[in-house]
């Protein structure tokens, strides 16, 4: 599973970097970036779950395969 | 080096040029049928909004009044955040409701940019405010409000009652910003003053409300002339020296800026912080939970956001249309009812309950679009440090008097008399 973050979206509410800190971070005016290459390991499934689904802009996806 | 001269005279326009703008007969008192006459000003919608804005959403989602001048109210989720994100069709030239309109070549900068800011000028207005409230930036003021909070309950020792909203939660969100804007801490009870004019006194004559506003930028004027003499490492002297477009900011940008700063931080935070203390004043359940399990608070602060939401913002119509059913007139008020957004059951399970470990929750308290709360890092940080250090040192508490707690009225909605027995 990989994480996906729409730039045109986000407005940095930065719902994904409070719950998924280890997949999301933010950039110098707070909008969400994905870390790395936004592969998740399998222990952090529930972490990029819980991102999507706060997303108040809708801003996450979550799309299956590597 | 050239002085910076930009403030040495008052930059302000003539009062006449100032209230150019629309204005319309004030009506008051009590509302015949909340579908076609509306009113957040009155008592009724302060001491408890959310039945009149679930009745509507069932019945009329998208309520009309009279008063204002004419105004709208969507209950909806699917509706608030159509409007939110619609800034064609929707202005902020004004986004507090009242019985005046500015004039129309106040877009698209307003009075106090960007929150009153329309595209494509917003954009580059709120991009000069968001470095100093990013999370990161935001976490280094987290020391010093936790010192705040402990010393504000030192000052309640020994009390039996206590005024939570009052003596608590007011004093938090005031020292922060006023801080972080370099201004001096004992100016609270102003900054109290100046909140209350801008948000509550709605209906008063706007020649008055001009009069009380200019004794805000009255103020900050005092403020920025200090920071010009000796410049310090905060806020005003940034945006003193922030550039736009290649050129220092208008006078009036500096001090609109400061004032959105001032005033959209401090009774808004107040009011969450108050809300979520009145909920765990009176649900038990939910306080000893979070004192077991401070780690749920984080997540608890989501849902007393969603469901105690304080903040309604406003836009005007563009120009009439047709929308969603309704015919809506140019200079029209829209209510962007966050509050009412969140308690939509079409968008939250168990809607009307608070569930403080809610899982998912697409709250939106902050707002949606591209004015999503600037301050909304800094609001997180000063409600959950507010909650761990109450819920560390009195862990035990409850109403003291349930008819004595008071909501402030209009479109920032919060306790502001909150007697909390302690032990």
């Amino acid at each position: 599973m990989r994480v996906h973050l729409d730039p045109g979206r986000c407005q940095g509410h930065g719902r994904c970097y409070d719950l998924a800190p280890d997949l999301f971070g933010e950039d110098d005016e707070g909008f969400g970036t994905v870390l790395g290459d936004g592969i998740v390991p399998p222990d952090q499934a529930q972490d990029a779950r819980r991102a999507a689904a706060n997303c108040p802009e809708h801003a996450i996806d979550l799309r299956e395969g590597a | 080096m050239t002085v910076d001269d930009r403030f040495a005279r008052d930059f302000r326009e003539t009062e006449d040029d100032r209230l150019a703008g629309k204005r319309n007969e004030v009506v008051t008192g009590p509302v015949a049928d909340w579908a076609t006459d509306f009113s957040h000003t009155e008592p009724e919608w302060a001491a408890d909004p959310y039945p009149i804005q679930d009745d509507l959403r069932g019945r009329c989602p998208i309520a009309h009044t009279e008063r204002f001048g004419g105004a709208w109210l969507p209950t909806r989720y699917e509706d608030v955040a159509a409007i939110a994100y619609d800034t064609e069709r929707f202005s902020s030239r004004a986004i507090v409701v009242s019985n005046y309109r500015p004039p129309l070549d106040l877009a698209p900068v307003g009075v106090v940019p960007p929150i009153s800011s329309d595209p494509p000028f917003h954009h580059d207005a709120r991009r000069l405010l968001l470095p100093a409230f990013t999370k990161k930036a935001i976490a280094a003021y987290e020391p010093d409000t936790r010192a705040l909070c402990h010393a504000l309950i030192d000052g309640l020792e020994g009390r039996e009652v206590v005024d939570a909203a009052r003596e608590y939660a007011q004093h938090i969100p005031m020292r922060v910003i006023a801080g972080m804007l370099g201004f001096p801490p004992e100016d609270g009870p102003k900054f109290a003053q100046f909140v209350e004019n801008a948000l509550e006194s709605i209906n008063l004559p706007p020649e008055e409300r001009l009069q009380r506003m200019d004794r805000l930028f009255d103020y900050l004027l005092v403020q920025i002339r200090d920071h010009v003499d000796d410049p310090r490492d905060d806020l005003t002297t940034y945006l003193i020296n922030a550039e736009l477009y290649g050129r220092k900011l208008e006078p009036s940008h500096v001090a609109g800026a400061m004032a959105l700063l001032l005033i959209a931080g401090i009774d808004t935070t107040w009011s969450a912080i108050g809300a979520s203390l009145w909920h765990l004043a009176k649900t038990p359940g939910d306080r000893e939970r979070l004192v077991a399990e401070p780690g749920l608070v984080p997540t608890a602060i989501e849902e007393f956001l969603r469901v105690y939401a304080p903040v309604t913002m406003a836009r005007l119509v563009k120009e009439d249309m047709h929308w969603r059913g309704v015919d809506m007139k140019a200079d029209d008020w829209v209510l962007l009812s966050f509050p009412a957004a969140n308690r939509d059951p079409a968008q939250f399970d168990r809607a009307g309950e608070v569930v403080i470990d809610r899982e998912v929750n697409r709250h939106a308290a902050f707002g949606l679009g591209i004015h999503r709360c600037v301050g909304s890092h800094l609001a997180r940080m000063e409600l959950r440090v507010a909650l761990e250090v109450w819920l560390e040192r009195i862990p035990v508490f409850a109403l003291d008097d349930p008819d004595a707690v008071t909501w402030a009225p209009g479109q920032v909605r919060g306790p502001r008399a909150l007697p909390i027995r302690v032990g």
